[in-house]
Formats: structure tokens, C-alpha cells, sequence
């Protein structure tokens, strides 16, 4: 392999129902700052059915050009066509690196394109740097967020990497910059299709992400059960907040995973997150820990929680959730 | 049916703690568990076993002390257990990894390929797709249930952010599982007494078929550059006080922040 061969910032742009992803974006942001500081360009992989009269607003975002690959085998994502169509860039163009989103789907099809093309992918990004010999330094958490680590992938193309939603900043649209669109074809090889999907179910979710709210009330063990689930709700909306949790009251089944913030959740970034009753482990504080401003209460006035917090209550949640929407509401 | 699960031995993440003073890992202590993620798809697995009479093996790469995953398998109830390991092994990434996995498998028939959708200690779910890849497979991640026609066909529950995907797949193929699919059941007294009498099968290099240059560090495309914990931010205001005055704190500092008026 002759590295020198190998050019260009590539970013895999999931789309769900031709809905651009909001990662995708992110990813384009960070890829225009890395191309730029390599003196590089940014290329968009855009792979769907019926996607492109969306491939000019890639531009505005950070692309220098946008490679389309519109099939009916692309309409919803299955692990085998997007890996060959991915495959057959690669090999085709080149690539110096290529950004995924860490998203169910990027997490299927990351490890399964790094493994066809034998190269190095690292998981879950929080930070892509520009190296001296001009490798690209990837940093993650590992031991469930207690270490950090920055992997390299030296002698192999591309490097690869997936990044989790809400980590990275998008680039705000700018209309006038220029770029290129290009129609990309893929042959498929049909016979290694052997995943059919029957069917897609969106569960009633409210399809809120809470990695877009600006405001989130987020309750650990000390909100204790139900009712404290249901006093939370009320203090956020009185704020317009969302609600989200720490992984124990997931698993105890008091709110859905979509809203599970931490290492094996979301990574959020809120204007304002409150924490109640949450002890702090490093697993829930690596996905909140860069929220503007932390207000965290809880009993114990030891609790981790308070070593990442602005401002610490030592109390009792629920007391606190009650009197503070009393406050609000008047 | 023939069933394969691939678990591996974790520190329990969960119990790390890191020394305020220096910042670094308090490793001490810190128990080895099975997988949470591998454990949920050897339960997968066993239930499979009671309702259609599968064979069920269980195979993990690593060091000699991950033979008590094994013993721990055999407990709840599998029928056969490998353990991989080999001075050629170590040092690898999940690349590496997962060519070793595959050398192993390429040794033993199946129609269905469990894994864990990741580990506690990397998080990065990558090894079940590329054991996949390399066996030429089809996989589905992510799963959070499967039922099996008797025959040929899996219909698969796949977790995704909005909701599920329902999927058909002919054996044979490889699924990851998440913690979340079910409750694996706890080992059986009898079972494990008897997981002492049986035998562990340990195989290395010279029994798996794999390319040595794919395997250990020299097979890893990643390397770590550097390792470090994470900076402690400086601590924020604490207050003990009552809960009048706690929600006037706060309420003081939404509005000093421009969150309220």
C-alpha cells in the first residue's frame, strides 16, 4: 500500500427515509476543518434512492463535492449493499480517511466496510485531531470512559472512524460556497444480498432525541420510582426541557433507552443539565460532562456527580423538584 | 441446530474508580465478570437449546484466567467449550481479534454465530461483523430477539434508534446481541460442580486456520498513540443547606445564566 496514493476527507451521509442525519452534518463540519488544515478536500458519500435533489445543501454544509449513489437496493439500509457501494469508492477513489456516523447503522456498517477493506476503524470519536506526520489522532473513551485513549492507523487507507451523534459541531449552511456533484454507479453483486428486511417499526417515542433539547432534567436512583418520573416531567415542562435518565433507571424500566444519557447511551451537550439523584458514574458523567452548565442535587454529599456540577445541591431530589416547579410555575 | 457463542472476559467497568490525587485507574480489585452483551447471547443460545435441542459452544480468546468464563458457560449449560489463546494473539485490535476468531470458526460447523454487539471494556462492537466479513457471512447487529422456523429461516428484531427492524435470514449466519434482549439465567449447583469435570478445549496458532501476518500486533492497523484519564474539571459551588433556600440558589443561577428572566 503507497499511502501517497491515498487523498481526500470522505464522509459517509446517513440519510434515514431521505431525511439527512444530523451527524452527517457534524461530520462535514469537523471533515472541513481536518481538509482544511491538511490542505485537503472534503467528500460527501451520499447513498440512497430518490436523494438527489439534496446534494447541493452538502455543499453549503462543508463538501467539496458530493458523490451520489441513488439505487433502489439503497432505498433502506441493509449491511451488504451499502457495504459494497462504500467498498467500491474505496477502492475506486482512495481515500486518506473516512468519518461515519456511530449510529446503529454506522455501527453495522463501520466495522463490517473496515474489515472487507482490512484497514483500521476506531469507535466512537470524541475528538479527531491533525498529527505531526499528519495522521489523523483519534481519541475515544475506553474501560466504559474511565481511560481515554488516541488511537492511529498508520500504515493503513483509509483511516476510519465513526463518531457519536451530538460530539461534533455542524458548520453553519453557507449558500455560497462552491462544489461539485457527481453521480456515482455501483455494480452490485445481488447474490450476497441475503438479509431481507420485512419491515421498519417506529416505536411511540415521541421521536425525541435528546441530544437536540436545550434544557434536560435527567433523574438517577435518588428519583426512586414512578412518581418521582412523573414530578420530573412536570418540572420540565415547565421549563420546555426534556426528561432523560442514567442507565439504572432504564434497566429498572422507568423510561426508554432512547433517553439513557452516558457511555452506553447519548452523549449530550444541553445548554442546561440537571442531575438528580444521580451518584455520577464515569460511564453517565462521559455523556454529560460537556454540558454548559451542570446543576446537579443529590443526598450524598461524596457523590461524583458534584466533581463535574457548577452548581451542587446537597439534598433530597424529589424535595427539590417539587419546591423548584412551585417556584416556576408561579 | 448448531449454535456458536463468542464471549470474552471484561473487568467490570462499572466498579474502576479513578484516584482523585493522581488521575489515574484504580485497577485493584476490580472483579473479571463474562460480558454482559455475550452473556445475554449465550442466554439466547440456551434458550434455543430448551425449545429446538441445539448444541450450543462456547469459544473466547484470551488470557489463561478467562477459563473461568468458560467453566461459568458450561454451568448455565453449553454443551462445548473452546478457549483460544496463544503468545501470537496478543497485542491485537479488533481487527486482529476478529482474524483470529474466524481461524477458529472456520474449524467448527454452525449455523448460527452469537456474539456480544460489544464489550464493556472497548465499547466499540466492531469484532461480531468483522468475524462476519471474514467468513463470508451475512450478519445482523444489534438484536433483540430471533426466532427460528425449524428449518433454515431466522426472523431477527433489530434495536434501532426510532424503533425496530424486522429481518429474515437463512442459516448460516452471525447476529450481535444486546444485554437488553433478555435475563440470562443464573448457573445450576449441580452445574457447577460439574463445570470443573469438564473439558475445556484450549487451541492456539497451530489448530485454527487464519494467515499469521492477520494475527497479534502485527495484524492491528490501530494503535494506541497514547492513553491518559480523563482531566478532572475544578469543582463548582456545593451547598447544604434547606430546601428553600437550595431552590432560591438555583433559581439565582438560571437567571444568572439567562436561562430565566
Amino acid at each position: 500500500m503507497n499511502l501517497e496514493d491515498y487523498k481526500g476527507i470522505y464522509v459517509f451521509i446517513e440519510q434515514r427515509e431521505g431525511v439527512i442525519q444530523n451527524v452527517a452534518l457534524e461530520l462535514l463540519g469537523q471533515a472541513r476543518k481536518l481538509a482544511d488544515e491538511l490542505n485537503d478536500k472534503v467528500y460527501a458519500m451520499f447513498l440512497g434512492h430518490n436523494i438527489a435533489d439534496q446534494a447541493q445543501s452538502l455543499i453549503a454544509r462543508g463538501a467539496d463535492e458530493v458523490i451520489v449513489v441513488d439505487a433502489p437496493e439503497l432505498t433502506e439500509y441493509t449491511t451488504e449493499p451499502y457495504t459494497q457501494a462504500i467498498c467500491q469508492i474505496i477502492e475506486d477513489r482512495k481515500p486518506e480517511s473516512m468519518l461515519i456516523g456511530a449510529t446503529t447503522l454506522g455501527r453495522d456498517l463501520g466495522p463490517r466496510v473496515s474489515a472487507r477493506v482490512e484497514t483500521g476503524l476506531t469507535a466512537d470519536c470524541t475528538k479527531i485531531e491533525v498529527g505531526a506526520n499528519k495522521e489523523l489522532l483519534m481519541t475515544r473513551p475506553a474501560f466504559g470512559g474511565n481511560l481515554m485513549a488516541t488511537i492511529v492507523c498508520k500504515n493503513h487507507r483509509p483511516q476510519m472512524g465513526t463518531v457519536r451523534p451530538g460530539v461534533l459541531f455542524a458548520m453553519d449552511a453557507d449558500e455560497n460556497r462552491t462544489g461539485e456533484v457527481v453521480n456515482y454507479e455501483v455494480k452490485f453483486n445481488t447474490a450476497k444480498f441475503k438479509v431481507k428486511l420485512i419491515e421498519t417499526v417506529k416505536e411511540d417515542t415521541d421521536l425525541i432525541d435528546i441530544t437536540e433539547a436545550k434544557i434536560l432534567v435527567s433523574g438517577g436512583r435518588g428519583i426512586g420510582n414512578e412518581e418521582g418520573f412523573k414530578a420530573m416531567d412536570g418540572l420540565a415542562q415547565t421549563l420546555e426541557a426534556e426528561v432523560s435518565a442514567s442507565r439504572a433507571m432504564v434497566d429498572a424500566g422507568y423510561i426508554g433507552h432512547e433517553r439513557q444519557v452516558g457511555q452506553t447511551g447519548k452523549t449530550v451537550r444541553p445548554d442546561l443539565y440537571f442531575a438528580f439523584g444521580i451518584s455520577g458514574a464515569i460511564q453517565h458523567v462521559a455523556g454529560m460532562e460537556e454540558s454548559d452548565l451542570i446543576i446537579a442535587v443529590n443526598k450524598d454529599k461524596d457523590a461524583p456527580i458534584f466533581q463535574v456540577a457548577d452548581l451542587g445541591i446537597v439534598g433530597d431530589a424529589k424535595q427539590i423538584i417539587k419546591k423548584l416547579t412551585e417556584r416556576l410555575e408561579k | 441446530m448448531k449454535i456458536v457463542v463468542c464471549i470474552k472476559q471484561v473487568p467490570d467497568t462499572t466498579e474502576i474508580k479513578i484516584d482523585p490525587k493522581t488521575g489515574t485507574l484504580i485497577r485493584d480489585g476490580v472483579p473479571s465478570i463474562m460480558n454482559p452483551d455475550d452473556k445475554s447471547g449465550l442466554e439466547m443460545a440456551l434458550q434455543l437449546k430448551d425449545e429446538k435441542g441445539a448444541h450450543v459452544t462456547v469459544i473466547t480468546m484470551g488470557p489463561p484466567q478467562a477459563d473461568l468464563i468458560l467453566r461459568e458457560a458450561y454451568a448455565m449449560g453449553v454443551d462445548r467449550a473452546i478457549h483460544l489463546t496463544d503468545r501470537k494473539f496478543a497485542g491485537a485490535d479488533t481487527l486482529a481479534t476478529s482474524h483470529a476468531l474466524a481461524g477458529a470458526l472456520r474449524k467448527i460447523d454452525f449455523d448460527l454465530l452469537i456474539t456480544g454487539r460489544q464489550a464493556i471494556d472497548g465499547d466499540t462492537a466492531q469484532v461480531g461483523p468483522q468475524i462476519a466479513e471474514h467468513l463470508d457471512l451475512p450478519q445482523v447487529s444489534y438484536l433483540e430477539d430471533l426466532k427460528f422456523d425449524g428449518e433454515k429461516t431466522f426472523t431477527m428484531k433489530r434495536h434501532i434508534e426510532e424503533g425496530y427492524q424486522m429481518l429474515e435470514v437463512e442459516a448460516p449466519c452471525v447476529v450481535t446481541v444486546l444485554s437488553s434482549a433478555n435475563n440470562p439465567r443464573y448457573m445450576n449447583v449441580g452445574g457447577i460442580v460439574d463445570a470443573y469435570q469438564k473439558e475445556v478445549e484450549v487451541w492456539g496458532f497451530n489448530e485454527i486456520e487464519v494467515d499469521e501476518k492477520n494475527l497479534g500486533l502485527k495484524g492491528s492497523p490501530t494503535s494506541v498513540h497514547k492513553a491518559f484519564a480523563r482531566g478532572l474539571k475544578p469543582a463548582g459551588e456545593l451547598y447544604e443547606v434547606e430546601t428553600d433556600e437550595a431552590v432560591g440558589i438555583i433559581i439565582k443561577k438560571l437567571k444568572e445564566k439567562f436561562i430565566l428572566n
